[in-house]
C-alpha cells in the first residue's frame, strides 16, 4: 500500500462470500458493492485456478440528508448478506445505518436480434412497413453484469443498524440497530416485526446497547444478539412475539484482577458468529475471541488472546479512540478454525484441535503472489528479536475489521483499509 | 496551559504530559486499583520532565476529564456512534461512583435548589453546562421560572421515534424533573436526553457569553476547532419538511441561511 492519502470513500467496509464460495462481496464507504468471482478451473491456465476477478460493481446506497435531525445518513455499507441462490440470478442483501436493499444480480450473454417492431437500433419501425414476419434470433454477447434493486426496507430503525442476518427458512431475515431487532419478510417492504426492544423509557438510564445479532444456522426459530456489556442472548421466537426475554444468557464471570476503569469498554462484544455446525457461537471481543457452547451459558469453552500486549495499552487506546473499534471474526468451513483481524494489518488465526495459532501480515510488500505468508510476531518487552515488531511501532491506523473465511476451502479474504487481499492454501 | 472557565485541567498536569504518558501506555497500567498511598509512584517508561507520577487521583481525574470532552465532541455532521457514548458515559459514572465512595465527590441531594461543589465538581458540571448554554436555550417564555433548558441540539442525536412523530411537542417540551440534580449526574442524564429528543435552540444567544478562547483550547486538545458552530442551526432545521434531495458538501453552508428563513417563519 502506497503512503499517499486513502480516498475515504474506498474504505473496505463489509466482506463475505457467498454460500458456494464462488462470489465475495465486499461493500465500501462510498456505499458501492463489488462482486468478485472465482476463476473457473482452467487446465490451459493452472494458476489462475482460484482467482477472484471483479464481477459486478454499482453503486448500492447513496448519502442522504435528514433534514429533521439536521444529519447525514452515511451510505456507507455496514454489512451484505447473501441468500442462498435459488436461481440463475444471485440475490444479496446490503445495508447502510438505515436502509437495506435487496439486490438481484443477473447475467446477460445473450442478445435477441432481428425484432419486427423495432430497429437494431432501437427505432420503432413503421407498421406499414413490415411485409414479413421473422423470429428473433438469440445471438451471443459480452457477459453482462446486471445489478438491480428488488426491494427496499426502509424507515424501520430509528438507530443505526449494525447487523443483519438471513434466515435458515431463506424467506425472513432479521435486522438488528442499537436498541432494536426487527424481523422481515424478503417480499414484504412495508412491514416489519420488532421482536427485540432494549430502549428503555427514559434514556437517561441506557446503559447498555446491541452490538451484533445473527440467526441460528439451521434453527429458523433461534437468534441471538450480543451487547456492549459482553453479554449474548439467545432467544427463542417460538416463546413470544416479542424476545425481550431471553432463553439463554451468556456471560462470563469477569475477572476481579484485572479489574480497571476499561474493563467494560474492551468487554464489549463487536461480532457474534455462529459455527456452521450450529453448536457453537464465537464472540469478539477488544482483546480476545471466545467460542461458547450453546449448552453452557456460564462461561466459553475456548478463549484465544488476540493481542493481549495491548491490555497495558488501553489508556492511549481510550484516547486515541481505538477501542472502540470492532472487530469481527469467522469460522473456517468446518469450524475447525477461527480468524480475526487486529493491527498493523495483522490478523490471527487459530486452529481449535491443535492449539496453534499464527499472526500474519496483509500487505503489498510481503505479499509476493503463489509466496507463502511469513508469520509475524509481536515483541512484548524486553529485547526484541530480528523480525519481531515492538508494540510502539505498531501502526493502529492499519487495522483489519472484516475478515471472511470460503465456506468450503480454505480461502481467506482481508480487507485492510482500502485493499482487498485473498489468500490460499497452497495446494500441491 | 491557563485554567479558562469551563475546562479545567489537573493542577500537576499538563495535557501535553498527559498524552505523553498515554502514548507510553503508562497510566493506567494492567489491574491498577485504588491505591492507599498514592504520591511518588513509580513508572516504567519514565516522562521527560522530572516531575513524579501523577497519582492516582490524578490520573482518574484526569480520565474524567478526556471521558467528558469526548461525550461532548459530538457535534458532528453524522449521528455519533450511540455505541460508543454509552461505553464513555458508564465509565464516567464508574469513575463519577469511586469518587463518591473516596469521598472525593461531595454527592449533592437531589432537593438541593443550589449546589456547592469541590472545584474538581465545578469544572466538570461547568463544562456540561457551558456546552449546553452554548448549543441554545428554549426560547420559550415560560423558561423563566429557572428550568434549565432542555436538550441540546448537535450532542449525541439519535432519533426517537416519539420526536418523528410529533417533532414539534416534543422540541418545547420541558422535562422539569431533570433539574436540581447534582452536579455531574444531571449534565450525564442531560446528554443522554439528547439522544432521545433535538431540541431546537435559539440561534442568536449561542456564542454570546462565551469566551472564544474556549474553542482555541478545543482545538488544540482535540484537534477539532469549536465544532460547536456546526449545531447552531441543527435545531431550527426541524422546522423543515423533511425533503429527500441528495446532500452535497455545501449543504452546510446552505443550512445558515436556511436556518434565518426558517427563524424568520417560527417567531412569527
Amino acid at each position: 500500500m502506497s503512503d499517499s492519502s486513502v480516498s475515504l470513500a474506498d474504505i473496505i467496509s463489509t466482506v463475505e462470500f457467498n454460500y458456494s464460495g464462488d462470489l465475495l462481496a465486499t461493500g465500501d464507504k462510498g456505499g458501492r458493492v463489488v462482486i468478485f468471482q472465482r476463476e473457473q478451473e482452467n487446465k490451459s491456465r493452472p494458476h489462475s485456478r482460484g482467482e477472484y476477478n471483479v464481477y459486478s460493481t454499482f453503486q448500492s446506497h447513496e448519502p442522504e440528508f435528514d433534514y429533521l435531525k439536521s444529519l447525514e445518513i452515511e451510505e456507507k455499507i455496514n454489512k451484505i448478506r447473501w441468500l442462498p441462490q435459488q436461481n440463475a440470478a444471485h440475490f444479496l442483501l446490503s445495508t447502510n445505518d438505515k436502509t437495506i436493499k435487496l439486490w438481484k444480480i443477473s447475467e446477460r450473454d445473450k442478445r435477441a436480434e432481428g425484432y419486427n417492431l423495432k430497429d437494431e437500433d432501437g427505432r420503432l419501425r413503421d407498421p406499414f412497413r413490415i411485409t414479413a414476419l421473422r423470429v428473433p434470433k438469440l445471438k451471443p454477447m459480452d457477459l453482462m453484469v446486471e445489478a438491480s434493486p428488488r426491494r427496499i426496507f426502509a424507515n424501520a430503525h430509528t438507530y443505526h443498524i449494525n447487523s443483519i442476518s438471513v434466515n435458515s427458512d431463506h424467506e425472513t431475515y432479521l435486522s438488528a440497530d442499537d436498541l432494536r431487532i426487527n424481523l422481515w419478510h424478503l417480499e414484504i417492504t412495508d412491514r416489519s416485526f420488532n421482536i427485540v426492544d432494549i430502549k428503555p423509557v427514559n434514556m437517561e438510564e441506557l446503559t447498555e446497547v446491541i452490538t451484533a445479532a445473527e440467526f441460528h444456522p439451521h434453527q429458523c426459530n433461534v437468534f441471538v444478539y450480543s451487547s456492549s456489556k459482553g453479554t449474548v442472548r439467545l432467544c427463542d421466537m417460538r416463546s413470544s412475539a416479542l424476545c425481550d426475554r431471553h432463553s439463554k444468557f451468556f456471560e462470563e464471570p469477569e475477572d476481579p484482577s484485572s479489574r480497571s476503569f476499561f474493563s467494560e469498554i474492551i468487554s464489549s462484544i463487536s461480532d457474534v458468529k455462529f459455527s456452521h455446525s450450529g453448536r457453537y457461537m464465537m464472540t469478539r471481543d477488544y482483546l480476545s475471541v471466545k467460542v461458547w457452547d450453546l449448552n453452557m451459558e456460564s462461561r466459553p469453552v475456548e478463549t484465544h488472546q488476540v493481542h493481549e500486549y495491548l491490555r497495558s495499552k488501553l489508556c492511549s487506546l481510550y484516547e486515541n479512540d481505538c477501542i472502540f473499534d470492532k472487530f469481527e471474526c469467522c469460522w473456517s468451513g468446518s469450524d475447525s478454525a477461527i480468524m480475526t483481524g487486529s493491527y498493523n494489518n495483522f490478523f490471527r488465526m487459530f486452529d481449535r484441535n491443535t492449539r496453534r495459532d499464527v499472526t500474519l501480515e496483509a500487505s503489498r510488500e510481503n505479499s509476493k503472489p503463489r509466496a507463502s505468508l511469513k508469520p509475524r510476531k509481536v515483541c512484548t518487552g524486553g529485547k526484541r528479536k530480528k523480525d519481531e515488531i515492538s508494540v510502539d511501532s505498531l501502526d493502529f491506523n492499519k487495522k483489519i475489521l472484516h475478515t471472511a473465511w470460503h465456506p468450503a476451502e480454505n480461502i481467506i479474504a482481508v480487507a485492510a483499509t482500502n485493499n482487498l487481499y485473498i489468500f490460499q492454501d497452497k495446494v500441491n | 496551559m491557563r485554567n479558562l472557565p469551563g475546562f479545567w485541567i489537573p493542577k500537576d498536569v499538563s495535557w501535553e504530559k498527559f498524552t505523553k504518558q498515554g502514548t507510553q501506555g503508562t497510566m493506567f497500567a494492567r489491574g491498577l486499583k485504588r491505591k492507599s498511598a498514592e504520591d511518588g509512584e513509580d513508572v516504567e517508561g519514565g516522562l521527560a520532565g522530572a516531575q513524579a507520577m501523577p497519582s492516582y487521583s490524578l490520573q482518574r481525574q484526569s480520565l474524567l476529564d478526556m471521558s467528558l470532552v469526548k461525550l461532548q465532541l459530538c457535534h458532528m455532521l453524522v449521528e455519533p456512534n450511540l455505541c460508543r457514548s454509552v461505553l464513555i458515559a458508564n465509565t464516567v459514572r464508574q469513575i463519577q461512583e469511586e469518587m463518591a465512595q473516596d469521598g472525593t465527590w461531595r454527592v449533592v441531594a437531589p432537593q438541593a435548589a443550589g449546589r456547592a461543589p469541590l472545584d474538581r465538581l465545578v469544572s466538570t458540571d461547568i463544562l456540561c453546562r457551558s456546552v449546553r448554554e452554548q448549543e441554545g436555550e428554549r426560547p420559550a417564555p415560560d423558561a423563566g421560572d429557572g428550568h434549565t433548558p432542555d436538550l441540546v441540539p448537535g450532542l449525541a442525536t439519535v432519533p426517537s421515534a416519539q420526536a418523528l412523530r410529533n417533532p414539534q411537542s416534543s422540541l418545547w417540551e420541558v422535562d422539569s424533573s431533570r433539574e436540581n440534580r447534582g452536579g455531574f449526574q444531571k449534565s450525564l442524564d442531560q446528554i443522554f436526553e439528547t439522544l432521545e429528543n433535538k431540541t431546537s435552540g435559539s440561534v442568536e444567544e449561542l456564542f454570546a457569553d462565551v469566551d472564544s478562547s474556549y474553542y482555541d483550547l478545543d482545538a488544540v486538545l482535540t484537534g477539532m476547532v469549536g465544532s460547536t458552530q456546526s449545531g447552531h442551526g441543527s435545531g431550527l432545521q426541524a422546522f423543515s419538511p423533511a425533503t429527500a434531495a441528495p446532500p452535497s458538501s455545501s449543504c452546510r453552508s446552505d443550512l445558515g441561511e436556511l436556518d434565518h428563513a426558517v427563524e424568520i417563519l417560527v417567531e412569527t
